[in-house]
């Protein structure tokens, strides 16, 4: 079979969306927009090496609602990268490997980066009572 | 002829499915385990910075503590960040050229947003 044709893994035509297959590819995808944000990121650090008036447009962009918009996604990016990468290290040092542990843990990864990203967005956000 | 001159050792050495071996494998880790904390505080900071001026902001930079976190956050992300696309690139990406060429333009990126991210960190910080 040439190369190109052979089946990729997992079978997605076969297969059974879970929890831990969702926030495998979740991973993923978070790690790669947070590769392309560090473009963004810079932008903004750089700026502020142009000077006040520089800086202070990319902090104006910031908060423009392409900004937000990013920045929420950015946020919610972190939390679950973060909270998984937790659980991959875990993994490498050969613990909560049990089925139910496995998908157990990936459930509270999807969790704890909704309710984080809520909680920080609420401390910024002036409609609730925020900065 | 010079293939069949070499060990078995020799040749199967650093043809792993990545064909860098363990190294990489390792710095993935090791600058994971660094950004547990220092996300945290990159997180915590960007809250704290909505909305910022400059002079605020500059005042920030250049305590020492902010300082020196900012520049290990910088050097753990973009390392981890290069590492982590290459693994991906190495995934999808099957024509050795267009691999190679991804592969390179992800390092230069990468090294370019480091470098920049650490000279404006050091020079806003230090001069003002
Ligand atoms: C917050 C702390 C972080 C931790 C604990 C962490 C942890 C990890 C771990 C353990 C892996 C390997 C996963 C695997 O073997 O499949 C990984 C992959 C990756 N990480 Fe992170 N990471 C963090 C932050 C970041 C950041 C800030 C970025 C981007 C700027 C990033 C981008 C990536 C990418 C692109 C991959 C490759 C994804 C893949 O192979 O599927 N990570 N991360």
């Amino acid at each position: 079979m040439a190369a190109a044709n052979r089946p990729l893994s997992p079978h997605l035509q076969v297969y059974r969306p879970q929890i831990t297959s969702f926030i495998s590819i979740m991973h993923r995808l978070t790690g790669v927009a947070m590769a392309f944000g560090t473009i963004l990121f810079t932008y903004w650090l750089a700026s502020a090496a142009y000077g006040a008036e520089a800086f202070e447009r990319a902090q104006s962009l910031m908060g423009s609602w392409f900004g937000l918009v990013v920045l929420l996604g950015f946020t919610f990016s972190i939390y679950f990268h973060f909270a998984n990468g937790i659980r991959h290290l875990f993994w490498d040092v050969g613990k909560g490997y049990e089925m139910e542990t496995v998908r157990k843990t990936g459930w509270l990864v999807a969790i704890f980066a909704i309710v984080a990203t809520v909680a920080t967005w609420a401390t910024v956000c002036p409609w609730i009572g925020g900065a | 002829m010079m293939d069949q001159m070499r060990s078995q050792l020799g040749r199967v050495r650093g043809l792993g499915s990545n064909k860098h071996g363990v190294g990489h494998w390792w710095a993935q880790r090791i600058t994971a385990v660094a950004l547990v904390p220092l996300s945290i505080w990159a997180v915590v900071s960007a809250v704290s910075l909505t909305g910022a001026d400059y002079t605020t902001f500059q005042a920030w930079i250049s305590e020492h503590g902010n300082l020196v976190l900012m520049l290990s956050f910088v050097v753990a992300m973009f390392h981890h960040a290069n590492l982590g696309m290459q693994t991906v690139i190495e995934d999808y990406v099957h024509g050795e050229a267009t691999k190679i060429t991804l592969l390179i333009t992800t390092k230069f990126i990468a090294a370019i947003g480091a470098i920049s991210c650490i000279v404006a960190t050091l020079k806003v910080a230090l001069t003002g």
